[in-house]
C-alpha cells in the first residue's frame, strides 16, 4: 500500500483515528480552520454517504439485519463510494484533505466484529494511505466517561450489541471500546500513525498537531491560487 | 375388536418410493468465510447455473426445482439483486448509473453476502437443495471487463462457498440477441456494456460486452472449473442434461 504522495498525487490526506470521546474531530476541526485561514486549498471530509448506501445502512442498522460480514461490507461501499466520488478528485485537484476516520477505523472495527483481518484488509485495499495519520490516544476510562456521562442513547450496533459481549448497552460499548483501542495500538507502527496524547489539553495538543503538519507537508505548495 | 394384521398384510404394498438420500459431502469457502460458520453442518447441495441473459437460466432453474421437489428434496433459490438488505438500493443505482465501479461492486458483494447469510447458509444446513441462478462468477466477470483487479476481487468473494456444481450455459452473442429480442424486444443497457463505451450502437456494444463476457467466463472455468453446458439446444435437451449431472451430485459421485 502506498500513500497519495507516494502515487503522485500532487493532494495529500491527512486523518485522524482515535476512539469515540477521543476529542479528534476537535482537533481536526482546529486543524482545519488553521489551514483556511493561512489561505490554502482544504477540505474537510465528512463521512456524508449518497443517499442510496445511507438508505441501505440505515435500513439494515434499524431493522439489526446486519452479520458482521455485511456491516463491514455495507460500510466498505459508503468508503468506496466516497473514496471514489470525493476524495480522489480532490487529490487529484491538489487539495489538502482532512478525514475524520479513515480505512483504519474499519480495520479496527470489523477485527472486533470477528471478520478476518487479512479480508477485511484486501477490502480496502483500493485505497492509498494517508500522507500522515493522527492517532488521538486516551486513556480508555477517559475516553468512555465522556460518551457515557451523559447516559446517552447508544445505538444497537455502535455498542457492538449484536457481538454478545455483554447484554447490558453500558458494559458492551465498554468492551467493545476496549478491543478496538487493542487494535488501533497494535496498528500504530505498523501504520506509522502520529501518536497524540489526548489526556492534554486542546491547546497542547493542537499546537503538536499543527507544528508535524508543517514539519512534514509543504504549505505553501497548497495556497490558493490568486485570480 | 382389533382388525387382524394379517388382513393389513394382505393389502398390495405401496411401492417403495424412490428418494436419493443426498451423499454428504464437505463444503468448504474459496477463502477465509464467514466468522462462525460451521462447514461440516451444511448438509445441503449448492448448485450454481450460471450463463449470459438469454441464455435459459431461470427456464433451466423453473424445471428443475418442479423436478428435485417431484424427487422428494426441499430447494430454495437465490439470484443476484435479491436481498432483503440492498436490493431496493442497488436497482435505483443502477437506473442513474452514479455510483462508481468500485462502489457497485461492493453493493454487489453486501447484495450476495446478505442472501448467503440469510438465505444460503440456513438452508444449507436445514439439508435443502440450493439454486443460484447466477452466483459470484458473473459479478467477477462483470469487474473483470471492466478492469478491476482480480486478486482484489478473490479476496472479497473469499466468502462465498464452494458450490457443489456449477453449470454455465453456453451460447453465442449472436444466438443471445436473438433470444433476447424475442424475450424482451430491447436490449437491457447493463447486458450491452453500455457504460464501457464499447459502441454507440447498443446492438454493436451487446455483441462486443458479450464476446468480453464470454472471454472471462472462459478464464475464471480455468480456475473455477466450471461444467460448460451448450445451451444452443432445445430446453428439453438441455434440462436432461442437468438433471444427469444433478443426479451424480446428489449421490456423491
Amino acid at each position: 500500500m502506498k500513500t497519495f504522495a507516494e502515487l503522485g498525487f500532487p493532494g495529500r490526506l491527512v486523518a485522524v483515528e482515535g476512539l469515540d470521546g477521543s476529542g479528534k474531530s476537535t482537533q481536526i476541526y482546529l486543524l482545519k480552520r488553521w489551514l483556511e485561514l493561512r489561505g490554502l486549498k482544504v477540505f474537510f471530509s465528512e463521512w456524508n454517504s449518497s443517499e442510496l448506501v445511507k438508505a441501505a445502512t440505515s435500513k439494515g442498522k434499524k431493522m439489526t439485519l446486519l452479520t458482521p460480514t455485511t456491516f463491514s461490507l455495507i460500510h466498505a461501499t459508503d468508503f468506496a463510494d466516497r473514496y471514489e466520488r470525493q476524495l480522489v478528485p480532490l487529490l487529484r485537484a491538489g487539495y489538502l484533505v482532512l478525514c475524520d476516520r479513515y480505512i483504519f477505523t474499519a480495520f479496527a472495527r470489523d477485527v472486533v466484529r470477528t471478520c478476518p483481518p487479512d479480508w477485511v484488509r484486501g477490502l480496502y485495499s483500493f485505497a492509498a494511505l494517508p500522507d500522515m495519520t493522527f492517532f488521538f490516544r486516551a486513556d480508555l476510562e477517559v475516553s468512555l466517561s465522556r460518551i457515557l456521562d451523559g447516559r446517552p442513547e447508544l445505538k444497537h450496533f455502535e455498542a457492538g450489541m449484536d457481538m454478545g459481549f455483554s447484554t447490558d448497552i453500558y458494559e458492551s460499548f465498554r468492551i467493545f471500546q476496549g478491543r478496538m483501542l487493542e487494535q488501533y495500538l497494535a496498528m500504530s507502527r505498523e501504520f506509522s500513525f502520529n501518536v497524540i496524547d489526548a489526556n492534554e489539553t486542546v491547546e497542547i495538543q493542537q499546537a503538536i498537531v499543527r507544528k508535524l503538519v508543517a514539519d512534514r507537508l509543504d504549505l505553501p505548495s497548497f495556497a490558493l491560487q490568486k485570480p | 375388536m382389533p382388525k387382524p394384521r394379517k388382513a393389513k398384510r394382505l393389502a398390495p404394498a405401496p411401492r417403495t418410493p424412490e428418494v436419493t438420500i443426498p451423499k454428504l459431502t464437505p463444503k468448504r469457502f474459496y477463502g477465509e468465510g464467514i466468522p462462525g460458520v460451521e462447514e461440516e453442518k451444511l448438509k445441503g447441495k449448492l448448485i450454481v447455473v450460471e450463463g449470459a441473459d438469454g441464455s435459459g437460466r431461470s427456464t433451466q432453474i423453473a424445471q428443475l426445482v418442479q423436478w428435485l421437489e417431484g424427487s422428494g428434496h426441499a430447494t430454495v433459490q437465490v439470484g443476484l439483486k435479491r436481498s432483503s438488505l440492498v436490493s431496493e438500493e442497488l436497482d435505483k443505482a443502477q437506473q442513474g448509473n452514479i455510483l462508481s465501479r468500485t462502489t457497485l461492486s461492493l453493493f454487489y458483494a453486501t447484495d450476495f453476502a446478505d442472501q448467503v447469510e440469510n438465505i444460503m447458509l440456513p438452508a444449507l444446513k436445514a439439508g435443502f437443495m440450493v439454486l443460484a441462478d447466477r452466483y459470484i462468477y458473473t459479478l467477477m466477470a462483470r469487474d473483470l471487463v471492466r478492469g478491476m483487479d482480480e486478486a482484489w476481487l478473490k479476496n472479497l468473494y473469499g466468502i462465498a462457498l464452494v458450490p457443489d456444481a456449477v453449470f454455465y450455459l453456453n451460447i453465442s452473442p449472436e444466438q443471445l440477441v436473438q433470444r433476447n429480442f424475442a424475450k424482451n424486444k430491447a436490449l437491457d443497457y447493463w447486458e450491452s456494456g453500455m457504460d464501457l463505451g464499447l459502441s454507440r450502437d447498443m446492438f454493436d456494444s451487446f455483441l462486443k460486452y458479450q464476446a468480453l463476457m464470454a472471454r472471462q467466463f472462459t478464464r475464471l472455468q480455468a480456475t473455477y472449473g466450471f461444467d460448460i453446458v451448450e445451451a444452443d439446444r432445445s430446453p428439453e435437451e438441455v434440462n436432461a442434461d442437468l438433471r444427469r449431472k444433478i443426479e451424480s451430485v446428489v449421490a456423491g459421485r
